[in-house]
This record gives C-alpha cells, sequence and structure tokens, in this order.
C-alpha cells in the first residue's frame, strides 16, 4: 500500500516510491519522529530504573509487600484513556489539585499541558505512573529466581549491600532488564492514546508523535497510501530494536 | 535501609499510586458547583450521586456501555474457544510444519497494530465489518498470547489421557470437550480474565473500526468527551469512575495472586 496513492474519495494507483521521496520532505513527519525518539529516550531509562527499585524495594516477602505490589499495580490495569482523563483532571490549570497545592505553597501555577516543554514532560510522568508497575513485577519475578544462597555467601564474605547489588543482582538480571528496555521501547514508540486525551497532540504540534500523524493523514486526510509509508518506518524501527535485542541477547549467552 | 525508613517510603508511593484514582472518585462523588470552586475541598461537601445520575440520563451513555459490554463478554468467549482449540492442536497433535505454524503466530506478536492500522482499516472496509461492533470482536479474537498461554498448559495434560479415551472410542471432540477443557480449567480462566480486560480497555481497534456514536464502546465515548471544546467535566468523572469498576473487580478478584507472591507479570496462573 505504501507504493500506492490510496484514497477512500478519489481512488488509488500505483506510485513506485514517490510516498517515501515524499516523505524525506515532510517537515511535520521529521518533527513528529523527533518527538517519538525525545518521549522513547526520556521514558525507557525511566521505566527501567524505577520499575527496577521498586521491585528491590519489594522482592522481599514481608508483612504487607503483596499489597504494596498490589497497589502499584493497579494503575496498569486502567484503560490509558482513564488514565489520562484522570490526570487531565488533575493537572489542569484553572481548577486542578496539583496547582492549587502549588498555590497554597505559595507558587505560580504551572502550565503542565499547555506549555510544549511540559506537556511532554507531564506525559512522560504519567507513562511512567501507569506503566511502571507492569515492569516491576516482571523484576520481582526476575529478583525471586536468584537463589538466596549467593547473597548469604556474599555477606559471609563480607561484602556490603551495595556490592551484592552491583555484583551479583544486576548481572543475573541483565536478561530480565534487556527484556523490559525492549518491550519498554516497543510500547513507547506505538503511544498513542494517553497523548490523544491528554494533550491531542498540542499545544501545536509539540506533543504529536509518529503515530499521531499516521493517524491523522491516514484517515483523516485520506491519504492511505502516504499514511501506510510512515507505517512501514515506523514498522522499520521497531523491527531494528527488536533485532538489537536478538543480537545483545546472543552475545549475552555466547560469553558465558 | 531501616525497617521504618522503607515502610515509609512504600507507604509515601502508594499514596502517588492511588491517589489520582481515589482523586477521581471522589470528585465525580461532588456537585458541580464544588468541582469549581475555589477553595478546592478534599472531600465533597455536599456528596451526590447526581453526576451519575445526569451522566445516564444522558443520551448514549446507557447505548456504550452496553456496547462495551457486549465486546467484551462476546469476544471473551470467541477468544477462549479458539484459543484453547489452538493450543490443544498445536500441543497434542503431530503434524507436518506444526511448530512453524506455532512461531508464525507467535511472530505476529511483535507486528504492533499502530504499524498496520492502514491496510486493516481498508480490509476491514472491503468486509463491511466498518462500523459494526463484529468487526471489533472478530478481528482481534484469536489473541496469539492466549494460543500461547493455552499450549504451554495443554502440553503439561499427559497424552496417555487423550490416548485411553482414543482406545475408548471417544470421538475427538468428545475428548476435547470432556477432558481437555475440563483440565484446561485454570488456564481458561487466565485467559478469560486477561481477555476481558484487554478488550473492556481497547482503544485503538474500535477506534478505527467505530465512527458512528451509537456503535461507540465506553473508552472510545470517553476519549471523544474530552476531544469536545467544552468538557462537561461533572459528566465525565462519573462515567470514567463507572468505566473503572470491571477492571477494579477484576484487580480485586486478582490481588490474591500479589499478595502470595505468585509473581511473574501474573500471567503464570
Amino acid at each position: 500500500m505504501s507504493l500506492y496513492d490510496w484514497s477512500i474519495l478519489s481512488g488509488s494507483g500505483f506510485v513506485g516510491f514517490k510516498n517515501f521521496e515524499k516523505l524525506l520532505g515532510d517537515a511535520m513527519f521529521w518533527k513528529t519522529l523527533a518527538s517519538t525518539f525525545v518521549y522513547v529516550i526520556f521514558v525507557v531509562p525511566l521505566l527501567v530504573v524505577f520499575a527496577l527499585g521498586l521491585a528491590l524495594l519489594l522482592s522481599k516477602e514481608g508483612k504487607g509487600m503483596g499489597l504494596f505490589r498490589a497497589f502499584y499495580y493497579l494503575p496498569t490495569m486502567l484503560s490509558l484513556i482513564i488514565v489520562g482523563i484522570a490526570w487531565r483532571w488533575i493537572l489542569g490549570f484553572d481548577l486542578g489539585i496539583f496547582n492549587y497545592i502549588l498555590k497554597l505553597a505559595g507558587q505560580k501555577p504551572v502550565s503542565w499541558l499547555t506549555n510544549g516543554a511540559m506537556a511532554n514532560a507531564s506525559l512522560i510522568m504519567v507513562t511512567i505512573w501507569t506503566r511502571v508497575g507492569y515492569f516491576m513485577m516482571m523484576f520481582i519475578g526476575g529478583l525471586q529466581a536468584i537463589p538466596g544462597t549467593y547473597y548469604e555467601a556474599a555477606e559471609m564474605d563480607g561484602a556490603t549491600k551495595w556490592i551484592a547489588l552491583r555484583r551479583i543482582t544486576l548481572p543475573l538480571l541483565r536478561p530480565m532488564i534487556l527484556v523490559v528496555v525492549v518491550l519498554s521501547t516497543i510500547e513507547a514508540f506505538k503511544s498513542y492514546e494517553l497523548i490523544y486525551v491528554m494533550t491531542q497532540g498540542g499545544p501545536g504540534s509539540s506533543t504529536k508523535f509518529l503515530v499521531q500523524y499516521i493517524y491523522q493523514v491516514a484517515f483523516e486526510e485520506d491519504r492511505l497510501g502516504y499514511g501506510a509509508a510512515m507505517s512501514v518506518v515506523l514498522l522499520a524501527v521497531i523491527g531494528l530494536f527488536t533485532a538489537i535485542q536478538f543480537i545483545a541477547q546472543k552475545n549475552e549467552y555466547t560469553n558465558e | 535501609m531501616s525497617k521504618a525508613l522503607r515502610y515509609g517510603l512504600l507507604a509515601l508511593l502508594s499514596c502517588a499510586f492511588l491517589f489520582p484514582i481515589l482523586w477521581v472518585i471522589i470528585s465525580s462523588l461532588k456537585p458541580q458547583s464544588e468541582l469549581f470552586t475555589y477553595p478546592l475541598t478534599i472531600l465533597p461537601q455536599n456528596p451526590t450521586i447526581l453526576n451519575y445520575v445526569s451522566a445516564f440520563a444522558s443520551g448514549d451513555f446507557i447505548a456504550y456501555f452496553k456496547n462495551s459490554i457486549f465486546v467484551a463478554v462476546v469476544a471473551t468467549l470467541i477468544t477462549i474457544t479458539i484459543n484453547v482449540m489452538a493450543g490443544y492442536a498445536l500441543s497434542k497433535f503431530y503434524f507436518k510444519g506444526r511448530d512453524f505454524i506455532f512461531y508464525m503466530m507467535i511472530g505476529t506478536l511483535m507486528i504492533p497494530l499502530q504499524a498496520i492500522m492502514v491496510p486493516i482499516f481498508l480490509l476491514l472496509k472491503n468486509l463491511g465489518l466498518l462500523n459494526s461492533l463484529w468487526g471489533v470482536i472478530i478481528p482481534p479474537a484469536a489473541t496469539p498470547t492466549g494460543v500461547f498461554l493455552a499450549r504451554q498448559y495443554i502440553q503439561t495434560i499427559p497424552d496417555s489421557f487423550i490416548e485411553a479415551a482414543r482406545i475408548d472410542g471417544a470421538r475427538e471432540f468428545l475428548i476435547f470437550r470432556k477432558i481437555i477443557a475440563p483440565l484446561a480449567k485454570p488456564i481458561i480462566a487466565t485467559i478469560a480474565i486477561f481477555s476481558f480486560m484487554w478488550r473492556w480497555n481497547d482503544f485503538l481497534w474500535p477506534f478505527i473500526v467505530i465512527s458512528a456514536k451509537r456503535k461507540m464502546t465506553l473508552q472510545l465515548a470517553l476519549a471523544n468527551f474530552v476531544g469536545q471544546y467544552q468538557i462537561n467535566w461533572a459528566n465525565l468523572l462519573a462515567m470514567t469512575v463507572v468505566t473503572m469498576i470491571p477492571m477494579i473487580v477484576v484487580f480485586i478478584v486478582l490481588q490474591k495472586y500479589f499478595v502470595t507472591g505468585l509473581t511473574a507479570g501474573g500471567v503464570k496462573a
């Protein structure tokens, strides 16, 4: 389809690689692609660090740990539409509770969703909030698979907790970290719903990401072929990251 | 880290995760006048269910609710049937190319809907499934994740059960119904819960298929509501809470898995 000039209203015809040529000169395409990359670059490391941190706090069995886990997991079960609405209500400029608290503390209100940079930061924050529980559970599974005897041995040898974390936990958790990195990267590239509800790509086009643009071009402007060409780029980018995972994983095994 | 500090941190984080959800629920119980007056009150001064009443009274909300229930329930039933049958075939029948078929199915997990939504749209258009709830239900019904879960589970059922039944002259479909399905109950329950959750929360697929207002699911209707220039927050908050309820119920059903420490993403029930 990406090789056709395809339209519901005016029919379609073969155009070869014209759509891809057009992509090269489409400033909005490059802008949305760059915004998507920025979003991914912030979301993925933050997600991994927070998820791992929470998992470390919660991996040992103890009173109430199950309850905490459940609390942190709860946001992942809600649809992104609901999450977006909830946060839009909280981050509202005039009547949101965040700005109200800031006002009580004598601070100026913040335009969480109506300033370009802040809107991007808010989206990243909410993404972390709603997805961290899911990856935390994966990490807890990984942590619980590490035999406790390793830590006992390390302790007997006089290793501090910090050293145990760096020399035992992280190396053994590496395959799991890789999986989380790849899954969250793919997820971040695909994000659509949250943006649709929270900012609609605005203000201006500062939070318009690739999937938004594909949808707009293909379905709102009825340029299906051109939208398909952009989808091919998205697929290639995601495919590339998946391939990197497999290569990295293979190296992991051959090193051992 | 000392124990007190650790629990303090965990409790603080719990607030961060729970507050937004609680705030929406609390806000939905405030009368319109309290939602938009300064200073904000934390708890509603005059709690009311008026927002819910007016949300349900406002035309199409009941239709959206029915659509969502219909899609989630019917899709889950179809998904279970297809997944368990496929899982059985792919684990207990030995035929050429079986593993290849399985890996092809799993491979489709790698292709995100976002990247193929344009051709999918045309395909559904040509099939006449646009603006039909069946267009939302049928195409994504045979989820590869479900096939994978069913296959892994059914593999653990001993072959001898099936062989014994065959020797006794049982037909294939009877074996499926009387042996496989009952033994696969735990995995059926897991797939049912996940499928219901996926369908209930699904947005992008219905978004591509449905454009007629009467056919919208709750998620679509909510997103549509937010897109309007003047958002009616009082109604929207009430609708959001109603849409949240089934997931909270699923969460309460599932939470014992977290508490007993059965982890691995909740998939390994």
